[in-house]
């Protein structure tokens, strides 16, 4: 069955006709285009696909369409500066080469919205803690956990980090 | 000190912004007008015949276009290993056909027997499930030494299940068993290298095109080498001309070797879009990733090590059984072999070294190249039985190393593997890592753990790799089907920015950032005016891609060479503009100038010049400035490195926690510190993966027991510690422009064995006789261990 789901989708209304089993993420990245989202698992483990439904972090594809129904939804395009430049936390992240290959990347970002919301000078424990749905394979983490870290205004200078000289 | 965004310089990716506001596009972003989707049958079991695949009612489904089975590509080509690999007694490896589709007999879990070309992929997931299909199961060959010992045979034509019994280097074996028979003391250790999945967070995705108009196709595929792709398709599978078929890899999200091969749903997807006239897509699950994707690794290795009395290192032996799977993919071959064989001596002067490797077939999913490819098992093996030996016998296990290094004086040094390693410097990695792991403070947090009921141990590893792979006339000797060399086009343009066509492939290495620098330093000109054009077969010379740690060294001395001759054209239009001798004509900075003059152009002016040749010499020069290189190294590049690690383990529960972690490596010259950096990082985090959590289960049947992120223990940012990483300690590679070795394995390489080395530290300092825990060390293991010790 068919129903039309509306919805705002960083801060723009629409409305679109879709199935029961269309899941959130399906909506954002085939009927909306906004390809940002990432679908990386079928089990809700990789947080590739994390968006913000009414300010909270969600798994968009363990989320079917119609229950974002009136809800305000924000994904990965809505996150830079109404100038276009990064965020915060995007240009913590490209500061502090906190990606690679850039898959699981819109995931972190939205995460760590969501981390830095809750707790705006979070420890690096509660860093790896909070990133327990997001796996990233090309970084170790290390970056990402910094970038985080920085992205809180926290001083970075101290963690580890590649020794050039001797 | 480095230009802004030189040589040298850690230069923040520029490729970062789009990935970082969503505007990357990976293959499953791309969508086309009129697309339609492929979906696969899979085969349920591990090993079975095919009787009957009825499509009747599945081809009446709602939007149903198209079913394919096996029956439709009997007559094309099969899917080749690249390399051919011969027996000690000279008879070739076996090679059975790898198809598209499974035809007659299905050979391991997720094995793709038919494919539904639907409207949707919903439609087609329905219509797959109303295939009437009638498989007889057989009994699953998983076991690598039943397999050997048995008559059930994977693939009945070939009569085994031995791929090859290859010896290395055979000459040397009776030298090698003679001193392990007559060595003061032989350290034997039997060990697992244990099977893992690659597991690039996006997964495989295919998009196939055909223009009936044209006789044109186009794949849009997750490749890290579109050439290779292309030629493998063009010349083994379809048989589609070269020039009719475009590959294109977009943005691709993270490889580690996995989307380096030549998978069936690639030729599916066009073979479909042939037939249809439409783009089909086909976009894998993470179910289909874990049964279908190569895996890497599983070796069973027995390995033995002949010391002298003074603790020289005699010989090195070894005995591996490395399982290839169900079908060869297109490096299984080498991967065991002349990438792991040939390491075999490590980082030593020692002698003699003697490799067998039997390959085997098994019920499985194919095993090939992963992150390090071969060198990682090899270093474990090596760095193992080093640290057993050194227990053995009483030595300190950094001492007793270093006492076997290859010394600074002695490069190039031919290694007893066959190698000659053109630098290094190997005491000098130790002394740092010593250093900068601030080692003699492991006492004090060794008490301190131990005040906490935990143990703690320290773990070393030296290792060296071979990356920047390879000399073209070399690896044919040894049975490559192709050449390794690569390629790279300067394109400068009328207005002097310039676009540069390489053959490798970025999915999270920076090439975007990095070559640019290349070109800029050389150049003398501004990075943000040179863009990198990768991973089309339409805009890109014939390069063989990225893999190997190979980009910078061999793609990397492609654009120096084709960045060179560019030089070399501009000064002699140069020399015409300043009215001057080509001879006379210095080039820096971006200004040609003419020697004690102070006359000058500029890069841009000659540019121009170059494109809008109304006053030029074009009887002496032609217009236009692009030019191409194709660069074949002349060996392999030799990184090395020494890391060691810190660990504390809970008694009561066995689990293992890596507190510390330090790698110190020599990749040469160093282009962008950042991105290196950040390379190791990512190898780190694999590397303590595989030795900690990752274990790739299969049962007796040939059930994949961990096929989703619910049963594969994926690292997460919790399982993992900050990194110390070092590379000040570099000595330069002798023979390619850059000087550079490569840096994208070393950290899965370097890793885990010193994760290992430090468990068993750990164990032993608890008064355990613990000698060795096979990988992934997880809670359980070490539990019972630990329990069963005295």
């Amino acid at each position: 069955m068919m129903t039309t789901v509306t919805m705002t989708v960083n801060g723009k209304s629409v409305s679109e006709t879709v199935e029961g089993r269309t899941l959130l993420s399906t909506l954002l990245r085939d009927d909306l285009r906004l390809t940002g989202t990432h679908i990386g698992c079928d089990t809700s483990q990789c947080g590739a696909c994390v968006v913000h439904v009414n300010g909270k972090a969600v798994k968009s594809c363990t989320m079917f369409a119609i229950e974002a129904q009136g809800a305000e939804v924000s994904t990965i395009e809505g996150q830079a500066n109404a100038d276009g430049s990064l965020n915060v936390i995007q240009q913590a992240f490209q500061d502090h080469h906190g990606l690679q290959c850039g898959f699981c990347t819109p995931g972190m970002v939205m995460t760590t919205a969501s981390l830095l919301k809750e707790n705006p000078k979070p420890t690096e424990a509660e860093v790896r803690t909070y990133l327990e749905g997001n796996i990233c394979r090309c970084t170790g983490y290390h970056n990402i956990v910094k970038a985080i870290m920085a992205a809180s205004g926290q001083d970075v200078s101290s963690i580890a980090a590649e020794q050039l000289i001797s | 000190m480095p230009k802004d965004d030189g040589i040298g310089a850690a230069t923040v990716r520029r490729e970062d912004v789009r990935f970082l506001t969503g505007r990357g596009r990976y293959s499953d972003d791309i969508k086309a007008y009129g697309e339609c989707a492929a979906v696969f049958a899979r085969s349920n079991v591990a090993n079975g015949t095919i009787k009957s695949i009825n499509t009747d009612v599945a081809a009446t489904m709602p939007g149903v276009l198209a079913i394919f089975t096996g029956e439709d590509f009997v007559e094309v080509g099969g899917n080749p290993a690249g390399w051919l690999i011969n027996s000690r007694d000279g008879e070739p490896m076996k090679e059975p056909k790898r198809p598209v589709l499974a035809h007659g007999k299905v050979r391991h879990v997720g094995d793709a027997y038919a494919a539904v070309i639907a409207e949707t992929a919903a439609q087609g997931r329905d219509a797959v499930e109303a295939l009437e299909v009638e498989i007889e199961e057989h009994a699953a060959v998983i076991n690598m030494k039943d397999a050997l010992a048995g008559t059930n045979y994977v693939h009945d034509e070939i009569g085994t299940n031995q791929c090859f019994d290859w010896g290395w280097i055979e000459d040397n074996r009776a030298a090698t068993d003679a001193a392990i028979k007559g060595a003061h003391h032989v350290t034997t250790l039997e060990l697992v290298n244990n099977r893992l999945v690659p597991n690039a967070i996006e997964p495989r995705c295919s998009i196939g095109d055909y223009n009936p108009g044209t006789g044109d196709y186009t794949l849009q595929t997750t490749s890290q080498n579109p050439h290779m792709t292309r030629l493998l398709i063009s010349a083994f599978v379809l048989g589609i001309p070269e020039n009719k078929l475009t590959v294109i890899a977009p943005d691709v999200g993270g490889g580690f070797g996995s989307k380096i091969y030549h998978y069936g749903e690639e030729a599916l997807v066009l073979a479909a879009a042939k037939k249809l006239g439409r783009t089909v897509k086909w976009t894998s699950d993470r179910s289909e990733a874990f049964l279908t994707d190569a895996h890497g690794r599983d070796h069973v290795t027995k390995i033995e090590l002949a010391l002298d009395d003074k603790g020289n290192f005699l010989a090195f032996r070894t005995e591996t059984l490395a399982n290839v799977g169900a079908y060869l993919s297109n490096f299984s071959t080498v991967t065991p072999t002349f990438l792991h064989g040939t390491l075999m001596a490590g980082n030593y002067t020692v002698p003699l070294v003697y490799v067998n490797m039997k390959t085997v077939f098994t019920n499985t999913a194919p095993v090939d190249a992963y992150r390090g490819a071969g060198r990682p098992e090899a270093t474990f093996s090596l760095e193992r039985v080093i640290d057993m030996a050194a227990r053995e016998i009483g030595r300190d296990p950094i001492e007793l190393r270093r006492q076997n290094f290859i010394k600074p004086d002695q490069y190039p040094f031919a290694s007893a593997a066959g190698l000659e390693y053109d630098s290094g410097n190997y005491d000098a990695l130790m002394d740092q890592m010593e250093k900068v792991s601030d080692k003699t403070g492991f006492a004090a947090r060794r008490a301190e753990s131990e005040a906490k009921g935990l143990l703690r141990g320290f773990g070393v590893n030296a290792y060296v790799e071979a990356c920047g792979i390879a000399p073209s006339n070399l690896v044919g000797i040894l049975g490559a089907r192709v050449g390794l060399y690569d390629a790279a086009t300067v394109r400068v343009n009328a207005t002097g920015n310039l676009s540069v066509m390489v053959g490798a492939h970025s999915h999270g290495q920076g090439h975007e950032t990095v070559f640019p620098q290349i070109v800029a330093d050389m150049l003398g000109i501004d990075a943000a005016s040179i863009d990198i054009v990768h991973g089309d077969t339409s805009k890109i010379p014939f390069g063989m891609g990225t893999y190997g740690s190979r980009s910078l060294a061999v793609c990397g001395s492609a654009v120096v060479r084709a960045t060179e001759k560019i030089i070399a054209k501009a000064i002699k239009i140069a020399a015409h503009m300043l009215e001057a001798e080509a001879s006379d004509v210095d080039f820096s900075d971006g200004t040609f100038s003419v020697k004690g003059t102070n006359k000058s152009v500029s890069f841009g002016e000659v540019a121009l010049k170059a494109y809008i040749p109304h006053d030029y010499p074009i009887d002496m020069i032609e217009p236009g400035l692009e030019e191409t290189a194709f660069y074949d190294p002349a060996n392999f590049t030799y990184p090395s490195g020494a890391y060691c690690c810190e660990v504390e383990v809970d008694p009561e529960t066995g689990k293992v926690r890596v507190d510390r972690m330090t790698a110190v490596d020599d990749f040469g010259n160093v282009i962008n510190p950042m991105i290196v950096t950040g390379q190791v990082h990512g190898g780190l985090g694999q590397g303590i993966g595989q030795a900690l959590v990752e274990q790739t289960t299969y049962d007796d049947d040939g059930q994949l027991l961990s096929a989703s992120y619910m049963d594969y223990a994926m690292p997460r940012a919790d399982d993992l510690p900050f990194y110390v990483v070092d590379h000040s300690q570099s000595t330069i590679c002798t023979h390619n422009p850059l000087g550079a070795k490569g840096c994208g394995e070393a950290g899965a390489i370097g890793s885990p064995p010193t994760v290992v080395n430090a468990v068993i530290d750990a164990m032993q300092s608890g008064g355990k006789n613990i000698t060795h825990i096979d990988m992934p060390m997880t809670p359980h293991r070490v539990w019972t261990a630990m329990n069963n010790a005295q």
